[in-house]
């Protein structure tokens, strides 16, 4: 099937190109980019025109983070569901973490949810494996078979290790082989019954605090077993300013982390728990003011190296509780785009700084060549419109998740096609 | 052509001339409705010279109106320092209109007790009755269109006045 | 950056719910204070009625037990000539999974004019209202009667009342709250009421472990020690002490608890000599008051009482009639 996208703003923040450019694409890959002239292959002849006037097209979006609730979950979401969100945002390429029903502790459940997720039209879709079985924290996963069934990581979800000494094996374990392993960094015992960021929130508002050293705590743990092991480290979920404070520490000691942030912390903080809104209750916590502003920052600057969605759809019932005991998670792999197209006008960033953070920034932390476009490799784009708004409604969203806090808004950015692997996976031009 | 108000202060010297020979200096008891009645009741008082001293009454609490309007803004507190068991007892307001105050004043004296006798002295009776209720001792009739309301006013000196207000 | 209206407000600006003293300007607060003053004297009739809520039911739904405060609702609906129905839902419903909505709209259906909910989780009161304004309901008004940690607005109330019966003017007076702020919803709701009535000093006086992260963000100042803040106080507000904190590593024991935080008559003589001794009851002897201060001349636990039922009456008035 032979595409042309035509007329669009070609931004491939890998190679820094920025330029108005068409992009040709055969048999599910990109063979050519620039203006018709020089652009197409000689005898390239389309199918299919794509009209990207007015639009910006980039590599579709990586996200290191989104739960597709299979196996296990169905009732908050199925795979179709969420690869039809996917592609609604212009996600290509996705991570999962392992926290699934079961866990994604055998070679036999990774295998059959890469299998089921290979569709035309569905995103890649990277499954992180767990890093102890049951992600109990005790017993070391297969990690070697699991990485030949498709892991790309491994790791334990939101649940930490407590046993400093298993945390030191898993970790030598894993750089024996070179497996990445990603962790949030969260001390439970600090979390406790906690529910929100220990601050002047949760004091007026009755619910119990989590406070910074659980994030900062756990961090310096995980950073001098890190440097110990040699093991290739990710954050994942970083909430606070003293967290980067540490990761950059860190970095200039000489530690290879790596970190990311989820978008919902760019944009929010215990302030938005307003009247006990339970599409405030995350994990971590919505922290400060002054811990977004720090976030803000240091993904604007690169410490932080990548941002993801944390796309977690829950139900109805699982929101309409008290606060303290509402379900964790909100929806999120729709908002990735808008959220960060808001992120970089708020900055004043410049929008190929903005999209690497969402493309090629991820799937360097992933360790593949992705998110990025070049000729030869797979077409997998994202065509979308920045002027267009998106209204974030139950009806809009594609996703099973129907639970924001950003409900109700609207949003900029509009995604106008994603292509996967050369495949028209969404079309929302009409 | 503007309605000729009469003088508040005269009047209640001739409500206690009405009443003075149809009370028992020593056992008659007054119970003034907030606010303009309490004045009066104050005023009647002295000029009967009765010992007992007078009642007041705030019937926020007993209005027929509450579901419509809710609770009025400045409830005050009801005391009557006497026995409403077995009392003869003149309840004392300043204009008589529909009748719904003296109904939601004689349900509120109930809960107190049950008293022997009551009656009802006002200054002025302005018709317009949505009630069968009457006074015993009335200074003074007049008819009011009812888009107008009739209202007592103290002023510093502790004169009382007559205001006409359009609603 | 998302924007919310008042949830206790209506569309006309009264108040239709009772969820937090915070929200509450101070007007709307001396209006309830006003309006509880005639309703301490239904209480001394032979009558103790009057029929403002006549025909209107008023459900008491308990999620968590406690006689004392569902008894002086009860009293206090009654009073206000009210149907009074009680439920303690942790025995019934909700252990059969039934969740706090289905338990609020099956409630609703029969006819229900005003919850008066206590609940474990903070915001559960919230929830209610929100859902009641969700689903058409919001002729049915919510009183909040001690949600989780968070708040308790009729105690905050009818300690305003207090503290108004025996000292008159806000504005000249320094007043602390001792004990577990952490877990305290009392204590919050005091600490609003305080502030916005224009008390000038505040204080909290706890142990580190019994005061929550950022508490002096709510405007008060913070005291460790009993003999610094206790020093020239005009009022002290006591707060119950749970055995459970002995549990958390929060405390070592009641017996170091009461030596360093307990009101002695000693450590109350540091206070102002006219100062007044609250408790929002009820009162553990020996671990947070002396016997001798709570049965003394200086304490008003007892008026509270009193005033609670009539403060209680008020705001049932008031929102009924919104």
């Amino acid at each position: 099937m032979k595409l042309h996208i035509r007329g669009g703003r070609l931004i491939d923040p890998a190679s820094g190109t920025d330029k108005l450019a068409d992009v040709f694409i055969a048999a599910g890959k990109i063979v050519g980019a620039g203006d018709t002239a020089d652009g197409a292959p000689k005898g390239f002849k389309a199918d299919t025109v794509l009209d990207a006037t007015g639009c910006i097209v980039c590599p579709g979006l990586v996200d290191l983070s989104a739960r597709l609730r299979e196996p296990g979950f169905e009732y908050r979401a199925t795979l179709e569901s969420e690869m039809a969100a996917a592609a609604a945002g212009g996600v290509t390429r996705l991570a999962c973490p392992p926290d699934t029903d079961p866990v994604l502790d055998e070679p036999g459940l990774v295998e059959m949810l890469t299998h089921r997720a290979r569709l035309p039209g569905f995103a890649h879709v990277h499954p992180v494996g767990a890093l102890t079985v049951q992600l109990a924290g005790e017993q070391l996963t297969e990690m070697a078979e699991l990485a030949e069934a498709g892991c790309i990581a491994f790791g334990q979800a939101n649940r930490a290790i407590v046993n400093t000494q298993v945390l030191l094996r898993a970790m030598q374990y894993a750089a024996t082989f070179d497996f990445p392993i990603w962790l949030q960094a969260q001390d439970p015992f600090l979390v406790g019954k906690g529910v929100a960021h220990d601050g002047e929130v949760a004091a007026r508002l009755g619910l119990a605090g989590i406070p910074d050293v659980a994030e900062t705590i756990a961090l310096a743990t995980l950073l001098q077993l890190a440097r110990e092991t040699g093991v290739r480290l990710h954050l994942a979920r970083i909430s606070s300013a003293a967290g980067i404070e540490m990761i950059t520490a860190a970095r200039a000691a000489g530690i290879a982390v790596t970190c990311d942030v989820a978008v919902h912390y760019l944009h929010l903080c215990d302030y938005d728990i307003g009247f006990f809104n339970a599409h405030a209750r995350l994990d971590p916590p919505l922290r400060a003011q002054r811990d977004r502003d720090a976030l803000r920052a240091g993904l604007a600057s690169g410490a932080i190296n990548a941002l993801c969605s944390d796309h977690t759809p829950v139900d109805d019932d699982g929101k309409q509780m008290p606060f303290g005991e509402a379900e964790i998670g909100a929806t999120g792999l729709e908002l990735l785009l808008p959220l960060t197209l808001k992120w970089a006008q708020e900055m004043q960033l410049p929008l190929p700084t903005a999209l690497a953070r969402i493309t090629s920034d991820p799937a360097r932390v992933l360790g593949i060549d992705a998110g990025r476009l070049a000729v030869g490799l797979p077409a997998d784009i994202c065509v979308f419109d920045p002027a267009a708004e998106f209204s974030v409604t139950r009806d809009n969203l594609k996703s099973q998740g129907k639970n924001t806090p950003f409900l109700g808004m609207a949003l900029p950015g509009r995604v106008r096609y994603t292509l996967i692997d050369g495949y028209l996976a969404y079309d929302g031009s009409r | 052509m503007p309605t000729q108000l009469p003088d508040a202060g005269q009047l209640c010297s001739e409500l206690a001339a009405q009443m003075r020979l149809r009370v028992d200096v020593a056992s008659t008891a007054l119970v003034g409705i907030h606010t303009g009645g309490v004045w009066v009741a104050e005023r009647l008082h002295a000029l009967l010279g009765l010992q007992t001293a007078p009642g007041t009454i705030d019937v926020s609490f007993y209005r027929d109106d509450y579901g419509q309007r809710g609770l009025h803004a400045n409830t005050r507190t009801s005391h009557i320092p006497f026995e409403i068991e077995g009392a003869h007892i003149i309840i004392v307001d300043d204009v008589l209109y529909t009748g719904r105050t003296i109904r939601a004043a004689m349900n509120e004296l109930f809960d107190y007790g049950r008293p022997a006798k009551i009656e009802l002295a006002v200054l002025v009776d302005r018709g317009g009755r949505e009630l069968p209720i009457a006074a015993d001792f009335c200074a003074h009739s007049m008819s009011l269109p009812a888009s107008q309301m009739l209202e007592l006013e103290r002023v510093a000196d502790g004169a009382l006045t007559f205001r006409l207000t359009e609603k | 950056m998302i924007a919310l209206p008042n949830p206790q407000l209506n569309r006309h600006g009264e108040l239709t719910h009772l969820l937090s003293i915070e929200g509450l300007s101070r007007e709307m607060l001396l209006r309830i204070l006003d309006t509880a003053a005639p309703f301490t004297e239904v209480a001394e009739r032979e009558v103790k009625k009057v029929p403002l809520l006549r025909g209107k039911s008023v459900f008491n739904l308990f999620f968590e037990n406690s006689t004392r405060t569902r008894t002086t609702f009860e009293i206090a609906a009654k009073r206000l000539s009210a149907d009074v129905i009680n439920l303690n839902i942790n025995t019934s419903s909700a252990n059969k999974g039934e969740s706090l909505l289905d338990t609020t709209d099956n409630l609703a259906a029969m006819q229900a004019d005003m919850f008066v909910v206590r609940h474990a989780s903070s915001g559960a009161p919230h929830l209610i209202a929100q859902h009641l304004a969700a689903t058409g309901q919001d002729h049915i008004h919510v009183i909040n009667a001690g949600d989780g940690r968070h708040a308790h607005p009729t105690q905050g109330l009818l300690d305003m009342y207090t503290i108004r019966h025996y000292k008159r003017d806000f504005t000249q007076l320094t007043v602390a709250i001792v004990g577990d702020v952490l877990h305290s919803r009392v204590a919050r709701s005091q600490i609003h009421a305080l502030t916005t009535l224009g008390v000038p000093e505040v204080r909290v006086i706890a142990p580190k472990t019994l005061l929550p992260g950022g508490i002096e963000r709510m405007g008060v100042r913070v005291f460790n020690s009993m003999h610094d803040g206790l020093r020239g106080v005009d009022v002290v507000m006591m707060l119950r002490l749970q055995n459970e904190r002995m549990q958390g590593a929060l405390l070592p024991s009641a017996q170091e608890y009461f030596k360093s935080y307990g009101l002695t008559q000693d450590k109350l003589a540091l206070a102002k000599p006219d100062a007044i001794v609250m408790h929002p009851g009820p009162m553990n002897r020996g671990v947070e008051i002396e016997s001798a201060v709570a049965d003394g001349n200086q304490a008003v636990i007892l008026p509270q009482v009193t005033f609670g039922i009539a403060v209680r009456m008020a705001v049932m008035a008031m929102l009924a009639g919104a």
